[in-house]
C-alpha cells in the first residue's frame, strides 16, 4: 500500500533553528493520527510543513495516492480577527472551495459541495447566520465544513476543541470520528492525550530529543506514553501493574 | 436647495473636486474594509503622513508634486506592510515613528524654503488643489480598484478572513496584500489633496466601521461602505459649500455622525434581541 504522506529523514524549523530532526514516518489512507507532546516540541512546525506553509530544512515529505498539497483540509486555531468578522456562515464555508478552481463567482457545483459539507457537520440550518454570532462549537463546525470543502481525503486539525465546553468537545470528537469512518484521513494536533488515545488509531508523540510513532495501544505501553498519561491503560497487563503499585504504596 | 446645487455645479473646479472626491471615497471605502478587518488601519494613516512629507519636499524643490509623492508612497506602502506583518518588530510603534518623522520632514521643508503654498492646504486639504491630472489618475485608479474587487472578490474575502488557511489552499496571499497596499497608497496620494494629510485616513476607516455595525455579511459590508462613503462625501461637500466650512473636515464630520447613528442602531438592536 502506498502511504498518503511519507516523511523521510526530515528536519524542520525556522530560520536555521531546528525544532524537529530526523523524523521519518508514513501515514496511510484512513489513518487517524494524533500528534501530542509538550509545548515547543514542534507539533505546529510539523503541521505547517505538511501544509506547505514552510519547507523542511532537510529531508523530504512525499504525497501519495494523488494527494496534492493544496488539497489538504485545514482547521486552524481561531484567530483574534475572526471574533468580530462580519461574514455569513455560507460565505465562510464557500471560501474553502477556492483551491479547486478559480472562477468569477462560485459555481453551482461548488455551492452544492458547500451545502453537502454543512449538512455533514450539522451547521446547514445556520448557514445564513452571522459567523461572529455563533457559539464556539458552532464556529468550529463551520470552519470544519470549510476545511471539508478543500479536501475529500485528508484533514489536518489544530487543537479543534480548544475553548469548547464538555458537550461541544465530545460532539466535536464524535464528528471527527464519523468523518474518519467515512474514509477521510485525520491528522490532529492535540493537548488532550486521553481523548487522543481513545479516538485515534495512531499516536505521534513529539518531544525535544526523540519521538514515538505507533498505534494507540503501543503508545500506552511505551515508556514515553506511560509518563504522559494520567490515567492508566485498562488492559489486563496494566491493571496488574497498577495494583502492584498500589500494593507497594501501602 | 436646488438653486444652491445648480450654483455649485456651475463652477468647473467644484465639478472636478466632486468627481475626484467621489471616486477617492469609493476606493478608500472598498480598500478600507479589508484594511480594517486585517487590523491594518494604521497603514492608511502612516501613508498619508509619508505623502505629506513627499509633497512638501517636492514643493520646496519645485518639482511636480505627484511625480515625487507617488513613488515615495509606494515604497512606503511596501515598507509599512512588511512592518505590520513582521511580529518581531513592534509594528504599530514602527508605523508611528515613520509617520511622525515624515510629517516633521515636511513641516521643516515647508518653513525653510518659505514656499508660499499654504501649509494648511496640505494638512487639512483644499478643493482648489485638484488638477485635471488628478482627475484622470483618479478615474484610472477607481477603475482598477473596482475591477480588482469584482474579479477577485472571493479571494479577497478568503485572504481577509483567514490568511493561513488561504495560504494552505494555495492562494498567493502575499500578492493580494501587496496589491491592496499599493492601491491604498495611490488612493491616499490622490485623496490627501482634497481631504488633507490628517483627515484622509478617516475616509478609509469610517465607512468600513460604520457598515460593520449593521451588516452581517461580508458582501453587504463592502457594498454598504461604498455607498455610505459616496453619500457622506456628497453631503459633506455640499455642507462645506453652503456653510463655508473646510471640505475635508466637513466630510469627516458627516462620516463620524453616520458612525454614531449606526452604532446607536446596533446597540438598540442587540438590546432588543437580548430582552
Amino acid at each position: 500500500m502506498i502511504p498518503l504522506i511519507s516523511i523521510k529523514n526530515a528536519s524542520m524549523g525556522y530560520e536555521g533553528k531546528t525544532v524537529l530532526s530526523d523524523l521519518s514516518l508514513d501515514i496511510y489512507e484512513k489513518d487517524y493520527v494524533c500528534i501530542v507532546g509538550e509545548n515547543g516540541s514542534g507539533k505546529t512546525t510539523l503541521m505547517k510543513c505538511l501544509l506547505g506553509l514552510i519547507q523542511p530544512l532537510s529531508g523530504k515529505i512525499e504525497y501519495g495516492s494523488g494527494l496534492k498539497q493544496n488539497e489538504i483540509g485545514y482547521l486552524p486555531q481561531k484567530t483574534v480577527l475572526q471574533k468580530d468578522f462580519p461574514a455569513s456562515v455560507s460565505e465562510v464555508v464557500l471560501s474553502g472551495c477556492l483551491n479547486n478552481r478559480h472562477t468569477l463567482f462560485y459555481s453551482r457545483e461548488q455551492k452544492n459541495i458547500a451545502a453537502k459539507n454543512m449538512e455533514l457537520t450539522g451547521i446547514y440550518p445556520l448557514r445564513k447566520k452571522c459567523f461572529r454570532e455563533l457559539s464556539g462549537g458552532q464556529q468550529q463546525r463551520a470552519l470544519l465544513s470549510r476545511a471539508l470543502c478543500a479536501t475529500s481525503k485528508l484533514l489536518i486539525l489544530d487543537e479543534p476543541v480548544t475553548g469548547l465546553d464538555p458537550k461541544a468537545t465530545s460532539d466535536m470528537y464524535s464528528l471527527i470520528k464519523d468523518l474518519n469512518r467515512k474514509g477521510i484521513t485525520i491528522i490532529m494536533v492535540s493537548h488532550d492525550v486521553t481523548a487522543s488515545v481513545n479516538n485515534a488509531s495512531k499516536i505521534l508523540h513529539l518531544s525535544r530529543s526523540n519521538y514515538f510513532y505507533g498505534s494507540a495501544h503501543q503508545y500506552l505501553h511505551s515508556d514515553i506514553g506511560k509518563k504522559f498519561m494520567i490515567t492508566s491503560c485498562p488492559c489486563d497487563d496494566c491493571q496488574h501493574n497498577r495494583s502492584s503499585v498500589k500494593g507497594a504504596a501501602k | 436647495m436646488i438653486e444652491m446645487l445648480t450654483e455649485m455645479f456651475s463652477y468647473n473646479f467644484i465639478i472636478r473636486a466632486f468627481a475626484v472626491g467621489i471616486l477617492v471615497s469609493l476606493c478608500a471605502a472598498l480598500l478600507g474594509v479589508t484594511l480594517v478587518l486585517k487590523r491594518y488601519s494604521m497603514i492608511g494613516d502612516g501613508l498619508s503622513h509619508v505623502g505629506f512629507g513627499a509633497l512638501a519636499v517636492a514643493a520646496s524643490l519645485n518639482i511636480a508634486p505627484l511625480e515625487v509623492a507617488v513613488p515615495v508612497i509606494i515604497v512606503a506602502a511596501f515598507l509599512l506592510l512588511r512592518l505590520s506583518e513582521n511580529s518581531k518588530i513592534n509594528g504599530d510603534a514602527a508605523i508611528a515613528i515613520i509617520a511622525s518623522t515624515s510629517l516633521a520632514i515636511g513641516v521643516v521643508c515647508v518653513s525653510v524654503s518659505g514656499v508660499n503654498t499654504d501649509l494648511n492646504s496640505y494638512l487639512f486639504g483644499s478643493i482648489l488643489a485638484t488638477t485635471n491630472a488628478d482627475a484622470i489618475m483618479c478615474i484610472i485608479l477607481a477603475a482598477v480598484v473596482i475591477v480588482v474587487f469584482v474579479l477577485f472578490y472571493n479571494n479577497i474575502f478568503a485572504v481577509t478572513f483567514d490568511e493561513t488557511f488561504s495560504r494552505a489552499t494555495g492562494l498567493k496571499t502575499g500578492v493580494y496584500n501587496t496589491v491592496i497596499a499599493l492601491l491604498t497608497a495611490l488612493t491616499v496620494v490622490i485623496g490627501m489633496r482634497i481631504m488633507g494629510t490628517l483627515l484622509i485616513s478617516a475616509l478609509i476607516i469610517f465607512p468600513a466601521l460604520s457598515s460593520m455595525r449593521i451588516c452581517k455579511k461580508f458582501k453587504s459590508v463592502i457594498i454598504c461602505s461604498g455607498v455610505l462613503s459616496i453619500c457622506c462625501f456628497f453631503v459633506g461637500m455640499c455642507a462645506s459649500y453652503s456653510l463655508d466650512t473646510p471640505t475635508g473636515a466637513s466630510v469627516v464630520l458627516v462620516n463620524a455622525g453616520v458612525f454614531v447613528i449606526f452604532w446607536i442602531i446596533e446597540s438598540v438592536k442587540t438590546r432588543i434581541a437580548k430582552s
